[in-house]
């Protein structure tokens, strides 16, 4: 690890200046991503911003309109807000389905949002070719091992995934991520906020390296108060996604979708939103399983899947229905 | 291994000014109930000063990048991982470490509940299982076997003594509730 100052910043302009006159400097939250850059090598700053003192960025505030998270705002927190837990069930759920408890006390929510890949070609001690990690080195799972990759939206050039889970809930429920940048604020859809690999992998969002993430926002809903994650691994704890649902459903009277909303975790760059899943849907009966199936058959035609991952297109579909109708109360969690 | 070690030997070529002098800085650590100042790399892991600079050496250290828990110990009451934690920057947190725990020579109960269990075997993840332990009783994450597991998750014992484990938590609970 290179030799690198430590400073503690006092405000989130402070920050934004920082990062605008030094390239070289990278901002500290919870830690948990960017020590484990610094030991890679992954990532070599020659200062350390530490902003955990940054005043207004670790509030949780839950209004009729919606939700707002500080950046700040720990992982384990947020799990454990009364009304978050009441009104947008989705999160706590997928917050408490991630890392360890001492991952979740020390991760902040900006944080979590700007996670890279767990690919293992990316994380490897020793480099090896990774776009990501030194560009046009070429991407080794493209020949390589391929289970845990992408099936939509990849790029010759990059196939990994992104491992956050509260992430693909925030998708769904169109969350939207507020930066601050030299300029002022701007807001940027969840569903956005994560780029395409293209030829750029190793730009993982659309966040400019001047910009801080200062809080997140979710709108209130019906479907966000009816909302579940589900995350499929191979252990039961401490592991991430091989394939993951956030799903939520507004339903009539007689259990019929009115409205529904449907990301996919576990297969793409970032959240993967199905928008045609979530518009034929509507008008199915919550309980009528291979109708939920068949409708959502059509939103995979564009999936391309590898050698080794085909098992993620099957896997999601069963995933997706089995989502919705937890979140509409007719299936066991 | 040395503080100086656990840096590693990262030499990825990127564009990085170079010729950054190393210099320590001066930091001021709360360990169980104790104020302790020294100088500090500013790359030094908490688990390292802990060990190495403060001769706190209950605090294990294995993995090195967050995965296997030994290393857990209390910041601000919460367990965290004091590998993954840059010593300068938990100056001003209370940390407790396992070593913080028994008062007067007397064992913290999750301490005693765990010899009467026969919770471990090697030892060697037992105290950082303890710090967990204690958080996951103090927070009352003790409603079910599920429950706990789910709270133990980021601590692994190479020697599987997980039943154990879950069962000395258990019983700290219930005494706790019947008292």
């Amino acid at each position: 690890m290179d030799f690198f100052a430590y400073e503690r910043l006092s405000a989130p302009a402070v920050a934004v200046s920082a990062l605008r006159d030094d390239p070289h400097a990278v901002l500290l939250a919870g830690g948990t991503e960017l020590v484990n850059w610094l030991k890679d090598g992954i990532m070599r700053p020659a200062r350390v911003l530490d902003i955990n003192g940054l005043p207004g960025l670790d509030a949780i505030e839950v209004e009729a309109s919606g939700l707002r998270i500080g950046a700040l705002v720990r992982m384990s927190d947020l799990a454990a807000h009364p009304e978050v837990r009441r009104d947008y069930p989705a999160i706590p759920e997928a917050l408490l389905r991630s890392a360890s408890q001492q991952l979740r006390n020390m991760a902040s929510m900006g944080g979590n949002l700007l996670q890279r890949t767990r690919c293992p070609y990316f994380r490897a001690e020793i480099e090896l070719p990774c776009n990501k990690r030194a560009p046009g080195s070429g991407c080794s799972a493209l020949g390589g091992e391929d289970r845990s990759m992408a099936i939509f939206g990849w790029s010759e050039h990059c196939i990994a995934t992104h491992p956050s889970d509260v992430a693909v809930v925030l998708a769904a429920l169109d969350a939207e991520v507020t930066l601050q940048g030299p300029d002022g604020f701007r807001s940027v859809p969840v569903t956005s906020f994560y780029r395409l690999p293209g030829a750029e992998p190793q730009r993982d969002t659309v966040k400019e390296p001047t910009e801080l993430i200062t809080g997140i926002t979710v709108p209130a809903s019906a479907v966000a108060q009816r909302s579940w994650y589900l995350k499929v691994r191979e252990r039961t704890s401490y592991e991430f996604a091989l394939v993951s649902v956030a799903a939520g459903a507004e339903l009539d009277g007689s259990g019929t979708i009115r409205e529904a909303r449907i990301a996919l975790g576990g297969v793409a760059h970032g959240p993967w939103r199905l928008p045609a899943a979530e518009r034929s849907v509507i008008d199915v009966r919550v309980d009528d399983r291979d109708g939920l199936r068949a409708a959502i058959e059509d939103a995979f035609s564009d999936a391309r899947p590898r050698r080794d991952n085909g098992f993620k297109v099957e896997l999601a579909k069963r995933a997706i229905v089995r989502t919705l109708q937890t979140a509409a109360g007719v299936a066991a969690e | 291994m040395s503080a100086t070690e656990s840096f590693g030997t990262g030499t990825k070529a990127s564009a990085r000014p170079v010729g950054a002098a190393v210099s320590c800085v001066q930091v001021t650590l709360v360990v169980n109930g104790a104020e302790r100042r020294l100088d500090v790399d500013p790359r030094s892991m908490l688990v390292d000063v802990l060990r190495d600079r403060l001769g706190l050496t209950g605090t294990k250290k294995c993995c090195e990048r967050g995965e296997c828990g030994v290393c857990t110990v209390h910041v601000d009451g919460r367990a965290a991982l004091s590998c993954m934690t840059l010593a300068v920057a938990a100056e001003d947190r209370e940390i407790t470490t396992i070593e913080g725990l028994a008062t007067d020579g007397d064992l913290h109960p999750v301490q005693r509940a765990f010899v009467e269990e026969d919770s471990f075997q090697c030892g060697y993840c037992t105290p950082g299982q303890v710090m967990s332990a204690v958080a996951c009783v103090d927070g009352g994450h003790t409603g079910s076997k599920e429950e706990i597991k789910e709270f133990m998750s980021g601590n692994i014992c190479r020697c599987s003594a997980y039943p154990q484990i879950v069962a000395a938590i258990q019983a700290v609970a219930v005494s706790a509730r019947d008292r």
